[in-house]
């Protein structure tokens, strides 16, 4: 087996706002019928967090929830785990219908740390990022410039971002120049 | 701009997050049909000034599709709705005859 590499290979942009690449992470695209109560055990069982609700991402370190659409969801795991979690998923769902599938190498995930990361992101995308619109645990999939991405908030000064594997340099580029263009002042900053 | 609440997603979509999938609620003429009718299903589009029914995608969301309905002449957005149904729901009518008594 290759030795694996994540897209950007741990990059770093380094600023008030620090835009960094999370190396490599597990990803799984399940699609199935949400409310099924078995389906709702295994994600937890595999994430230590609840199934997050509409709009909602679940986030506890490497593991976590995320909501994608009403019969999707993105599993977090540990880069390590994500095939073993993908062979839990299918036995536990066997039977009914659903897609199971290890997208880990097809994305990049992007940390977004800094005082004013609203406003990076903001600059990007078509979202209304105001405090009292959107907070730590909420998660959008939009656009970021010219390309498809999905964001959520671990905490008032951290975003996560994922998207394509192949546009993870053109992502990094342009929310490291948003961060580099430094902060608009739109949004009340914490202290 | 556009904006479009995703009924799936429950967000307010901008305009540049969604794909425009033009007509609603057109009727699928397929095998056995006659010529007229398969014309008329495959070409044939309203272009109406004011109330319209449109589908639109939530390319960059979720990837669903649902329908929308609006006027073509203002912006002004009635309502938006699931796509899983043959015709306009109650509320979305009812909202459009508050504000354009006489539509059809």
């Amino acid at each position: 087996m290759s030795e694996a590499i994540s897209a950007l290979n741990g990059k770093v942009a380094a600023g008030e706002v620090t835009v960094r690449e999370a190396g490599l992470r597990g990803m799984i695209i399940l699609r199935g019928d949400l409310s099924d109560k078995k389906l709702r055990k295994v994600c937890t069982a595999l994430t230590g967090v609840k199934v997050p609700e509409q709009g909602q991402a679940n986030c506890d370190g490497d593991k976590g929830l995320c909501w994608m659409s009403p019969d999707e969801l993105l599993v977090l795991v540990p880069y390590a785990e994500a095939t073993q979690a993908v062979t839990t998923i299918e036995a536990a769902l066997s039977g009914t219908h659903f897609l199971a599938e290890n997208v880990s190498d097809a994305r990049a995930v992007i940390f977004v740390e800094g005082r004013f990361c609203r406003e990076v992101i903001a600059k990007l995308a078509p979202v209304d990022l105001h405090p009292d619109t959107f907070q730590p645990g909420d998660f959008r999939r939009t656009r970021l410039g010219q390309v498809a991405a999905a964001f959520w908030m671990l905490d008032e000064d951290t975003f996560e971002v994922i998207c394509f594997r192949s546009v993870a340099a053109y992502t990094f580029d342009l929310l490291a120049a948003s961060a580099k263009a430094g902060a608009v002042g739109m949004f009340p900053t914490p202290e | 701009m556009l904006t479009l609440r995703c009924p799936y997603c429950g967000v307010d979509a901008d305009e540049t997050d969604l794909h425009g999938e033009g007509q609603a609620h057109l009727k699928r003429e397929g095998p056995g049909s006659s010529d007229e009718d398969f014309e008329d299903y495959l070409f044939m589009r309203e272009n109406p000034k004011g109330v319209h029914f449109e589908r639109w995608r939530h390319a960059y969301g979720c990837g669903k599709y649902f329908h929308a309905a609006r006027c073509t002449s203002t912006l002004q957005v009635f309502g938006t709705y699931s796509a899983q149904t043959l015709e306009p729901p109650q509320d979305i009518k009812d909202k459009i005859s508050g504000a354009r008594p006489g539509w059809s």
